[in-house]
């Protein structure tokens, strides 16, 4: 017995364990935060090889690549994988990795579920893509799976992807009460709540998001799972229930679902333009207070995805206000940031040309939303490639742009090593170039009447698709360079200083570079 | 599974390669906006839409103004020693309700218009509209016509063995017609999955769901043809369902009006005619392309998984009363529907042609339907 408690107690003072074993036990922070990132790169390549069937498919009118069936379970897939393993996992890679060193604590509070909410998620995305050789195909009923196109009407893998959404669900869920209990329990002496650096703060109010809406979404499955299985009659107004029931679910649970992917980015955006804008940022405690208002208000819009089901007049105008009103601490957080950044010492690294385009671009998408709050206008852009263009700007050049940001940003930090500044630049420049010439054409062809999910298309929208489809190229092959570039920063390259860039300021730059296997073993003194 | 649906041979290449160029005569740089209506609500619309264009154009530019001045006029070579001012209550106050008066402002208008739409007296004119995988049907409750509307562009248009039409997927079979200048009144529903019913120059986009009806109307002054599509994913032919409406004068839609009436009276005429095998192939395989095909295929052999084969199928072949139920009530639990809403002689038809065609004849009873046997299905049973 007491040998074992010693052989247990010795573990804790070696650094990682050999092999393959150091991955699949972990539970370290860093290891698993790193584990997350490069699962959601692999999800990013995946979702993004799809991307790059539809937009062949589109480049020309007519059919001439794949099936109208095979295109939509291409478009379910790639915003599925997309969304739920490109995007969410990256932002826990990053809590993961970050805010145990920003708060100065040894690790996650829940080390063993972390490690857990990991390793369940490659087999949640290997049942559904393993759904691409099922009989019948894999989904294809749009990521939003609307009832009775996917319940009634789905083909048989529809069951693989119900439990395969389950459990994403219970990995998020697990990441999330990790983080809660961390960033409230954790905390080194003196980093009092409203002294928690932003990212932190994003990351403990998508936490809450998160643990809100998931179960949300599982509720939504699951009635799925009784209607095909079981004789219910939840979504089938045959047996008397109501499919649109299904959209107020599933939108319950999609809305605030958009700010997750979303808040992180904004944490991580506002601690770079400070770093190099060389400013303390504009106001701290406004930017806490829109990410709280933009949260709280998540809950209150979801129907503005469903003006054309049929509301009432009175549900229409409510839905329509309260998006509008999203517009308010949206507009904070962004005058926020030009204000830090004016009268500042900038400098143009790659991560702060990520995130500066990051603001404008997601501003233009956030521009585009409070169009299409405006219900009368939404009757004529719901459903079109407008809205394609709209959330694909918050998305790519919003949630994907910060998560580059931050890894360039921090990647020194991680593994020692400074990446080479002239790829970076031009990874940026072709990224930057290659998503606006893919979806600012789409608000185009939208407005011009294209709707979305379409395989092919009138004569008119044409030109701007094949432009949009080039750009698409584009920015998909460009981020083999990023691969490229972050293997070679691993690999080696200029050593890293601790503080790795002037302005940098939070105890995350206070350890040494790379972060030793533990940091913060007893807490660091803050001010 | 995969290979199947990709559908490259040689000849595909070449045919993709031929017509590469041919899109960039036909189409257009300048489809850059929305379009202005034909109706007052769409035009409301239009304006509508234009003016919160500009207004974000206004903010967008003053804001990346002030960012773009200060990423020339702020850096670290021209300013090296940063400021060090942050929070003002003042100008976080202003820049919190200057938004919030400009939210305002665009949101009042919007309401109006909103108002404006959501009128739900009856019109002068009332169609019932419901959405079908991947078809529409129109009902005209007053005078009782009812008819389909399917896409009427050749596959060959679509999988490039010929050029593409000026109306491209924007052509159906048969269009709604309506008069000028009287309130039309659509009750929107659908009989499968959500459909969504989409006129942009009439500014209408209305969900179309089963089980539950949705309303819309437009007042259309100019005779013309008008197109618009589905707008709401609804399986794999969601993009091969669009709209045509005609605006035609009052008197042009009673004489359609009559038209429609006597080509109803001669099809109630075709149920009592004795048919040969030879005629009901040849009307069913009609309507096996416009019905059956996009699920059980040409070739009878269905999507494996998905959708079962009729050929060499049990039921088809031997099992004459199974297959005419199933056609009438559909299956239930599954993509199959009722397709009871086809008349006496359509069923009859389409029917035999499943029951003779693929070889089934051959391995089968080989029995063919007449519309008596679906009238006799019909009856009540005692």
């Amino acid at each position: 017995m007491s040998a074992v408690i010693e052989n247990h107690h010795d573990d804790h003072h070696h650094g990682p364990a050999k092999g393959i074993t150091r991955w699949l036990y972990t539970t370290n922070h860093k290891d698993i935060g790193t584990l997350y990132l490069w699962f959601s790169f692999a999800m990013f390549l995946i979702g993004g090889a799809m991307a790059m069937v539809i937009r062949a498919e589109l480049f020309q009118p007519g059919m001439q690549i794949v099936e109208p069936e095979f295109y939509n379970q291409m478009i379910t897939l790639h915003g599925l994988i997309m969304i739920f393993g490109g995007v969410m996992p990256a932002f826990v890679g990053l809590a993961n990795w970050l805010v145990p060193m920003m708060i100065g604590a040894p690790d996650m509070a829940l080390p063993r579920m972390n490690n857990l909410s990991f390793w369940i998620l490659p087999f949640a995305f290997f049942i559904l893509l393993s759904s691409l050789f099922m009989e019948g195909g894999a989904p294809n009923f749009g990521w939003t799976f609307y009832a009775p196109l996917s319940t009634t009407y789905a083909p048989p893998s529809v069951t693989f992807f119900i439990f395969s959404v389950h459990i994403m669900g219970a990995s998020s869920i697990m990441g999330s009460i990790n983080v809660v209990v961390t960033i409230m329990n954790m905390r080194a002496p003196g980093v009092d709540l409203m002294k928690m650096p932003l990212f932190v703060w994003s990351w403990l109010i998508t936490a809450y998001l998160l643990i809100a809406v998931m179960p949300v979404l599982a509720g939504a499955v699951t009635m799925m799972l009784m209607d095909i299985h079981f004789g219910t009659s939840f979504f089938n107004a045959a047996g008397g229930g109501d499919p649109v029931l299904f959209q107020h679910i599933f939108w319950f649970f999609g809305h605030p679902e958009v700010y997750i992917m979303i808040l992180p980015a904004f944490g991580i955006v506002s601690h770079i333009i400070e770093t190099f804008s060389r400013k303390q940022l504009f106001g701290y405690s406004s930017m806490v207070w829109a990410m709280l208002s933009i949260a709280i208000l998540s809950f209150v819009v979801w129907a503005h995805h469903m003006f054309t089901v049929g509301l009432p007049l009175a549900a229409e105008i409510f839905f329509m206000w309260a998006t509008m009103l999203i517009a308010v601490p949206t507009g904070v957080k962004v005058f926020n940031w030009v204000a830090t950044m004016f009268r500042g010492s900038l400098t143009f690294e790659t991560p702060m040309l990520f995130a500066i385009s990051f603001v404008v671009l997601f501003t233009i998408g956030g521009l585009s939303g409070l169009m299409l709050a405006i219900v009368p206008a939404d009757f004529q852009y719901h459903d079109t490639y407008f809205v394609v263009a709209h959330f694909h700007y918050v998305l790519v050049p919003g949630a994907i742009f910060s998560i580059m940001a931050a890894v360039y940003y921090w990647i020194p930090k991680w593994c020692g090593n400074m990446y080479d500044e002239r790829l970076g630049k031009l990874h940026f420049w072709l990224s930057f170039i290659g998503v606006n010439v893919t979806f600012f054409p789409q608000h185009f062809i939208g407005l011009a009447g294209m709707p979305r999910r379409y395989p092919d298309y009138s004569l008119i929208f044409a030109d701007w698709n094949m432009v949009s489809s080039v750009g698409a190229f584009l920015f998909g092959f460009s981020q083999l360079l990023f691969l490229f570039i972050v293997i070679k920063t691993v690999m080696g390259g200029k050593k890293a200083t601790d503080q790795v860039w002037e302005g940098a300021k939070g105890l995350e730059w206070t350890v040494a570079s790379p972060a030793p296997y533990h940091t913060f073993s007893t807490p660091p003194k803050v001010d | 599974m995969i290979y199947k649906l990709f559908n490259l041979s040689k000849k595909n290449i070449s045919i993709f390669l031929f017509f590469v160029a041919s899109p960039l005569i036909k189409a257009d740089w300048f489809a850059l906006n929305m379009t202005r209506g034909s109706t007052d609500i769409s035009n409301e619309v239009f304006e509508l839409h234009m003016l919160i264009f500009w207004i974000c154009v206004a903010i967008g530019v003053l804001v990346f103004g002030v960012m773009f001045y200060s990423m020339w006029a702020h850096t670290k070579k021209k300013n090296p020693v940063p400021a060090k001012f942050h929070e003002n209550h003042k100008l976080e106050i202003a820049w919190t309700i200057i938004p919030f008066l400009i939210l305002i402002a665009m949101a009042v208008p919007a309401s109006k218009t909103l108002v404006k739409i959501y009128d739900d007296e009856a019109g002068d004119i009332n169609i019932q509209v419901t959405g079908y995988q991947w078809k529409w049907q129109y009902n005209y409750l007053e005078d009782d016509v009812s008819f389909f509307s399917n896409l009427s562009t050749d596959l060959d248009e679509i999988y490039n063995l010929v050029p593409k039409g000026e109306n491209y997927l924007q052509e159906v079979d048969e269009m709604v017609v309506i008069p000028a200048g009287k309130k039309i009144r659509f009750l929107i529903t659908a009989n499968d999955v959500i459909h969504s019913w989409w006129l942009p120059a009439f500014a209408i986009k209305q969900d179309a769901i089963p089980g539950f009806v949705n309303t819309a109307w437009t007042v259309v002054d100019k005779p013309g043809i008008y197109r618009g599509k589905c707008t709401e994913l609804c399986g794999k032919n969601h993009g091969f369902m669009p709209i045509v409406v005609k605006v035609v004068e009052q008197s042009e839609y009673d004489d359609w009006v009559y038209g429609k009436k006597q080509e109803a009276i001669k099809l109630a005429e075709l149920t009592t005619k004795e048919w040969t095998t030879g005629e009901l192939m040849e009307r069913g395989e009609g309507i096996y392309q416009v019905n059956c095909v996009a699920c059980h295929q040409t070739s009878g052999e269905g999507i494996t998984g998905i959708f079962p084969a009729l050929a060499g199928s049990d039921i088809v072949m031997n099992n004459k009363d199974r297959n005419i139920e199933i056609l009438m009530e559909g299956v239930q639990g599954a993509a199959m529907n009722s397709f009871s809403y086809l008349s006496e002689v359509e069923l009859a038809a389409v029917i035999t042609y499943t029951r003779q065609s693929w070889g089934n004849a051959e391995k089968g009873d080989g029995e063919i339907v007449i519309p008596k046997d679906i009238v006799d299905y019909k009856e009540p049973k005692i």
